[in-house]
């Protein structure tokens, strides 16, 4: 298992440092001053971290606050190279057979007010997240599952007593999104105050938000970290439209975009910009699945689910989707090349519709959709107003269920009513959903595939897949973690097809080759706190002038 | 006394002008508008015969041969791809000659329901006069202080999209500006001694609107309807372009725009040109053809 998380590693930082262009990401003596103007693609719901889950928040609003821990920000590729941010020293390692963790609180850290920050702040936060009242939201909620109480002995140390010894803890605890709020500000404003205010400690103080136009940040001048951050400020530019951000970036009016540009935009500007763009790829935590509604007919009927799978051609969606859309990696339920994952060849061997023989696929599918009463289907295919990668993904699929003479539609809803048919209306037939995560971690990210999840619209219930998910929560073995984990995945892929997997996104990252020091992760949301970036101003002049 | 000499040949009617040779002289009056007239014929027989003039499925991808340049041959050895592929490696002269049965499709039933509800109203509304014109012509000023694009994005907001959907968008604006038209012209036939002799007879409404008044707004009905064609045509594919009309993988020339402006404008531009160019020269046609309808049916234009 060992070998298998160092290779996993390995490859993931292989794919994270290629760089096309003559842009480079090699470290170089840091410089202070300049204002970063990124781009960001998504409007701010709210600047709550604990109920929002889009890059449109946490690009913008992260830079404001600190985390207890985090993925290393010189190390974001990996999964499992957490360390600490206000807490002291390195991660702790557990005690108590796995079930207590015990964290001693930075001092001299300070909320963007003046209030000091202490271990009561860190215990007023995870309450909110693990511990909801009646009436607030937590997104968080379902990954704290573990957590039994936390106790504060003194203003430096934090104690987390777990209910069981689960190794989905750390990283739970490392999501961009843990926002540490003042104790101050909850006890004395309420839990929805952060949702339109803010009050951090992380490296940048707020100045404005204009709506619809920009969020501006300064230089925090207490900040904890010795030396950073190294930006005088920054400019989050709201831009909705993909042209408007990628000519920005040509044009010298934004120096990035941390969310990912498709293959063409990246040839685009490598091909207008030459040696003054730097691109950034990895793989990415994030899968558009496909979402039969169980309760509408026929696809109630596992058969004619398994035969959608069967349809997908994905080693050819790969080679060719990826040239034109977000989409690359062929993988399971899991993070593509992690330990806990299924390899490509276990796959081909033991999942349908992973099998390189694509017309004996397509043969077995025509051969169940016929058993099942339904060779001449014809249904809608429910999808997300958002061309990258969803639309491309959609019409994708749609001539690939054509080739065993299905008739399928497209139905296309903006994103507010496109959550509110899958949540609450559920009139649809099949859906493209998706399952993207911020640290990657298998355990705690499948739980999208679990009915009682919270985040599966398939709408079914099955007993044996949830005994599954309960066992390999508890487990701490990792070899018995793998078993379960294949367990779970052929139970959702195989027996149910309850949901099923197009691609992986793969994340590619152009930028203006004067911004230094940001490296990139295996999701949008890693690595935001923009506290490592600093500018070249000799390339910046170079490029920009003036 | 003389008698008048009177020859046989002056009894003998003007020799019958062929179809050509009426073409022609046609041609050579409103030369505009017989080339409208001939973009509009091409686009119908387009829709008509397109599973015989697309020489590719116009739905099918086919990856290996994405974005391939206009003119190259298929690299599966399919044949040649005229107008070239998109990102789907769909050709894109299949795609057009299809899109031309999506528009005319939405450009008909929206102009043709949108025209004849319009009549309907707008005929009933200067029949009747009083309370029922004052009601109806203020619910229609409402309608017409929105912009038609803007009053159709609404439309589509509230229905989704779709091509039912869009043809209802599209339509529902043209009512009242159809209606407001017709009642200006029906207001004056109201006024004629021929309705008051079948109002004096003992006519019923539903006879004196549909036989009589009706009849007599046509010119302005069809000038409008005509209008309505392009107009139609070209509201469908900016609410496709934004995403808000007809899906993928339909054919649809504001769609195809839409795939293929933002990514590939730059190292594909045939991919935005060719669908912007279908919608050009549609809409260009059909505004030439309904100025020629216009001048052929408006009695001040026609001795011109």
């Amino acid at each position: 298992m060992k070998s298998r998380l160092t290779r996993f590693a390995a490859s993931v930082v292989l794919g994270s440092a290629l760089a096309v262009g003559a842009g480079s990401i090699s470290a170089s003596a840091q410089e202070y001053g300049g204002e970063l103007r990124l781009v960001v693609g998504s409007k701010i719901p709210s600047y709550d971290g604990h109920i929002e889950s889009t890059f449109g928040m946490i690009h913008p609003i992260r830079p404001f606050y600190s985390m207890l821990i985090r993925i290393n920000p010189d190390n974001p590729s990996s999964p499992t190279d957490f360390v600490c941010d206000l807490c002291v020293g390195d991660v702790p390692e557990p005690t108590n057979d796995g079930k207590t963790y015990t964290f001693k609180i930075r001092q001299g850290v300070t909320f963007q007010d003046g209030t000091p920050l202490t271990s009561a702040d860190i215990k007023a936060t995870f309450d909110k997240m693990a511990f909801p009242p009646e009436g607030v939201a937590s997104n968080r909620k379902a990954y704290f599952k573990m957590i039994d109480s936390i106790e504060t002995p003194d203003p430096e140390t934090v104690v987390f007593n777990l209910k069981f010894a689960s190794g989905t803890f750390i990283p739970s605890v490392a999501m961009p999104f843990n926002f540490v709020y003042s104790k101050k500000d909850l006890d004395e404003h309420g839990y929805k105050w952060h949702q339109t205010n803010i009050n951090g400690s992380g490296p940048f103080h707020f100045v404005e938000h204009v709506q619809g136009s920009h969020v501006l940040g300064k230089k925090n001048p207490n900040y904890y970290h010795e030396g950073m951050p190294y930006l005088d400020g920054f400019r989050a530019i709201s831009a909705p439209k993909m042209s408007v951000r990628l000519q920005a970036i040509r044009g010298g009016q934004a120096d990035i975009e941390f969310r990912g540009f498709p293959p063409k935009a990246r040839d685009d500007l490598v091909k207008a910009l030459g040696d003054q763009v730097t691109v950034q790829e990895s793989d990415w935590n994030c899968v558009l699945l496909v979402t039969p509604n169980h309760k509408v007919k026929p696809f109630d009927d596992p058969r004619v689910r398994q035969a959608l799978s069967l349809a997908i051609d994905r080693a050819g969606g790969s080679k060719y989707l990826s040239q034109i859309a977000i989409v690359k990696t062929v993988g399971g339920i899991g993070f593509p090349g992690h330990p806990l994952s299924s390899t490509p060849e276990y796959l081909e061997k033991n999942i349908i519709g992973y099998g390189k023989d694509v017309e004996a696929n397509r043969a077995r599918a025509k051969e169940l959709l016929k058993e099942a009463g339904h060779e001449n289907l014809k249904f809608t295919l429910h999808n997300r107003g958002v061309d990258q990668p969803y639309k491309v993904v959609g019409t994708w699929l749609i001539d690939q269920w054509k080739r065993i003479g299905l008739d399928v539609e497209q139905w296309v809803q903006p994103s507010t009513p496109f959550y509110a048919t899958l949540r609450t209306k559920k009139d649809f037939d099949v859906s493209l959903d998706f399952n993207c995560q911020a640290v990657v971690n298998p355990i705690a990210d499948i739980s999208k595939f679990l009915p009682s999840g919270g985040a599966n619209y398939s709408d079914f219930e099955d007993q044996q897949l949830e005994d599954i998910y309960n066992e390999l929560l508890q487990t701490g073995d990792p070899a018995k973690q793998r078993e379960l984990f294949a367990a779970y995945e052929k139970r959702v892929l195989n027996d149910l097809a309850s949901q099923f997997i197009t691609l992986w996104w793969y994340k590619i990252n152009p930028y203006r080759s004067y911004v230094k020091g940001w490296k990139i992760a295996p999701s949008h949301y890693l690595n935001q706190s923009l506290e490592n970036i600093w500018i070249d101003q000799a390339e910046y002049k170079k490029q920009l002038g003036g | 006394m003389a008698t008048p000499d009177i020859s046989i040949e002056s009894d003998e009617l003007p020799a019958r002008k062929t179809i050509l040779q009426r073409t022609g002289r046609l041609a050579r009056k409103q030369p505009l508008g017989f080339a409208g007239g001939i973009v509009v014929l091409a686009m119908i027989i387009m829709a008509i015969f397109a599973p015989w003039l697309a020489p590719f499925d116009p739905e099918q991808a086919n990856f290996a041969d994405m974005l391939v340049p206009p003119g190259a041959a298929s690299n599966m050895g399919d044949g040649l791809f005229l107008l070239g592929t998109d990102q789907f490696g769909r050709d894109l002269f299949s795609r057009i000659i299809y899109g031309a049965r999506t528009a005319l499709t939405v450009g008909f039933t929206a102009a043709i329901i949108g025209s004849f509800a319009g009549l309907a109203l707008g005929v009933a509304s200067a029949y009747f006069g009083g309370y029922f014109d004052l009601v109806l012509q203020r619910i229609i000023d409402v309608f017409m202080a929105f912009p038609l694009i803007i009053m159709a994005l609404a439309i589509v907001a509230i229905f989704g999209t779709g091509t039912d959907k869009v043809i209802i968008a599209i339509t529902i604006p043209f009512i009242p500006r159809c209606a407001r038209v017709v009642r200006s012209s029906a207001l004056a036939v109201r006024e004629m001694p021929y309705v008051d002799a079948a109002r004096s007879i003992g006519y019923g409404n539903a006879r004196i609107i549909f036989r009589h008044i009706a009849p007599n707004v046509v010119a302005p009905f069809l000038i409008m309807l005509t209008a309505f064609l392009g107009e139609a045509i070209l509201l469908e594919a900016s609410l496709s372009y934004l995403g808000l009309g007809v899906q993928e993988p339909t054919p649809a020339w504001g769609l195809m725009l839409q795939g293929g402006a933002e990514e590939y404008a730059e190292s594909a531009p045939w991919v935005p040109i060719f669908p912007g160019l279908a919608i050009t020269i549609a809409v260009f046609g059909f505004n030439l053809f309904g100025d020629a309808v216009r001048d052929a049916l408006d009695p001040r234009l026609r001795s011109r």
